[in-house]
């Protein structure tokens, strides 16, 4: 059980009007283990990205997570399965508050009719604390708006989230963007610190540097192919420059 | 200290509240003490709930990133459908539950157009305000149907009631939808994708937030409250009039505006709504009391709009401005 990749993809395909963006990827991600996707624009690992968090479907092709073929409907069926993807910018709202943040689409209620409730607001506040406090990350108030959070910031808050509903997969793609150089080491920190939570990540970015220094295997991928598959340990810079 | 006045400066309702403070002294000046008399207030109050409730809805629609237009023809469109069935023969309450069912109609027309086809909601609305307010004046034949006396109970939506009859009954509906929509808004999760929809949609739908049903769910809302407001009218005037409601859907929006509600969505409290609605009739009722030429009234009250709207951008500088660690 253990040696079964947690998630299989095999023959995926992906067509945009007159785009072949994937054209039969397969791949593995083992537990355990943090994967660098590289690739330049329009290699594909944005659409593989979308397919694999919900956000698209595929043309064809197959996933398997954790041995069972999947088919998300939705980003809501993806997370409900375990895989949590932390987007550069889009996944958290500016005007509204790190608590209500943290449980966007997953509130706990009080009690319900149909769906709809009434939120327990006393529980949000006190486990978006714990949640915060748990990725090291000290921010003083849940209440605080996270459009007044540093980039840096924002991402914690979105790893926070991730680790809170125990993801069994977290994709952070390009979550290094637009950030500074101390941010960005703040960053890497939290993706450093899924390898010792034993959480399997998936981590993309045009950087190689940063991914060089916290995944275990590297995947490039270039119009719409993976190119290389290496342990990091089995692999350099440069040959991952020339296949690009 | 420093804390308290940042959260307050950050208000959105705060420049709306401010305005209300300084308008009522400033009519109670120049009136001579006769606008916060009891039986001017009367008068505010009775008025009151017919614009607020629709300034409620637009509000909620307008957090939530969309926009409606319709409203005004819907709050003439819905009392029109149930004083024809009335006129036809129709108990009122069959043709009041018509009246809303038109009413929500309406509103899942605007909302399932505006997300079906990716079009701006100030456009389906638009279109929508036409449409309804061509079919109110079909369907009243060019005449407003004439209601026998008795046809609806007054008791219960228009009588006046409380000490020294001060409210109408218009104003204790008013006050429950109000508080139930801001309990909606602020205590459930609806309200939580609402404001994350209106606030940045590709994190809402990112998080598997229903965006498009939280939409067409709000556009429904509105319509409804528009749609009850118009009815309030008509039971207090008695008979059915097309074209009331003509210009309504701006003055909501001057009301959300004015209570601090974003154009761009995820920004506003449907309290704020509520001090724009009641801004509104307050300059309406005061410019008369005060002798000014009623003429007035729409140069005052879109000067209000303006100058709240930049008055509430220069609050939020300033608390910005305060400097409270939210990190360290």
């Amino acid at each position: 059980m253990s040696n079964e990749p947690i998630i299989r993809v095999r023959n995926l395909h992906k067509w945009y009007s007159g785009v072949h963006a994937l054209k039969g990827v397969d791949l593995d991600f083992h537990r355990g283990e943090t994967v660098g996707l590289v690739g330049d624009n329009g290699a594909g690992k944005s659409t593989l990205i979308n397919i694999l968090s919900g956000t698209q479907a595929p043309t064809e092709g197959e996933i398997f997570f954790e041995g069972k073929k999947v088919r998300f409907k939705g980003p809501a069926d993806a997370m409900e399965a375990g895989i949590e993807t932390i987007y550069q910018y889009n996944s958290m709202v500016p005007t509204m508050s790190i608590a209500r943040n943290m449980f966007i689409g997953r509130e706990p209620l009080k009690w319900s009719v149909g769906g709809i409730g009434i939120l327990d607001t006393k529980k949000m506040a006190a486990e978006s604390v714990q949640a915060i406090a748990d990725v090291d990350l000290h921010l003083r108030s849940p209440d605080a708006l996270v459009g007044e959070l540093s980039g840096g910031q924002r991402q914690g808050v979105a790893i926070a989230r991730a680790m809170h509903f125990k993801s069994k997969v977290m994709i952070l793609d390009e979550p290094t963007n637009h950030l500074a150089v101390k941010e960005t080491q703040k960053v890497l920190g939290f993706v450093k610190s899924l390898k010792e939570l034993g959480i399997p990540g998936i981590f993309i970015s045009h950087n190689i540097h940063h991914v060089m220094e916290c995944s275990d295997r590297i995947v490039a991928m270039a119009r719409g192919e993976v190119v290389l598959d290496k342990r990091v340990d089995d692999t350099s810079m440069d040959e991952i420059l020339d296949v690009l | 200290m420093k804390r308290f006045l940042k959260i307050y400066l950050e208000k959105p309702e705060l420049a709306g509240v401010a305005f209300l403070l300084l308008l009522t002294v400033v009519f109670q000046a120049r009136s001579g003490g006769v606008f916060l008399s009891a039986a001017n207030l009367q008068g505010i109050l009775g008025l009151l709930p017919e614009v607020a409730l629709v300034a409620v809805g637009v509000t909620l629609l307008m957090i939530c990133g969309e926009f409606d237009l319709s409203v005004g023809s819907v709050f003439a469109l819905t009392p029109m459908a149930m004083a024809v069935t009335l006129e036809a023969g129709w108990p009122f309450l069959p043709a009041f539950a018509l009246g809303l069912c038109v009413a929500l109609l309406v509103g899942l027309v605007n909302g399932v157009l505006t997300v079906r086809f990716a079009i701006p909601s100030f456009i389906t609305t638009l279109g929508m305000l036409f449409v309804a307010r061509s079919i109110t004046v079909v369907i009243s034949g060019g005449f407003p149907p004439l209601l026998p006396n008795g046809a609806f109970p007054k008791w219960l939506f228009v009588a006046y009631v409380g000490p020294g009859d001060m409210f109408r009954m218009s104003f204790l509906w008013f006050v429950a939808i109000a508080v139930l929509v801001t309990l909606l808004l602020s205590r459930t999760n609806f309200g939580n994708w609402v404001r994350a929809t209106g606030g940045f949609l590709p994190a809402a739908e990112s998080m598997g937030i229903p965006t498009k049903r939280v939409k067409v769910a709000c556009f429904m809302i509105c319509s409804l409250l528009a749609g009850f407001a118009g009815s309030l009218q008509v039971m207090r005037l008695g008979a059915p009039l097309p074209s009331i409601g003509e210009g309504l859907e701006l003055q909501a929006v001057a009301a959300a505006v004015i209570g601090g509600t974003a154009l761009t969505g995820g920004i506003g409290t449907i309290f704020g709504g509520i001090i724009g609605a009641t801004l509104i009739r307050v300059i309406d009722n005061g410019l008369v009391l005060s002798q000014v030429d009623a003429n007035w009234f729409k140069m005052v009250l879109g000067a209000l709009t303006v100058f709240a709207v930049i008055l509430n951008a220069w609050l939020r500088r300033k608390a910005k401005s305060i400097k409270v660690e939210t990190g360290k």
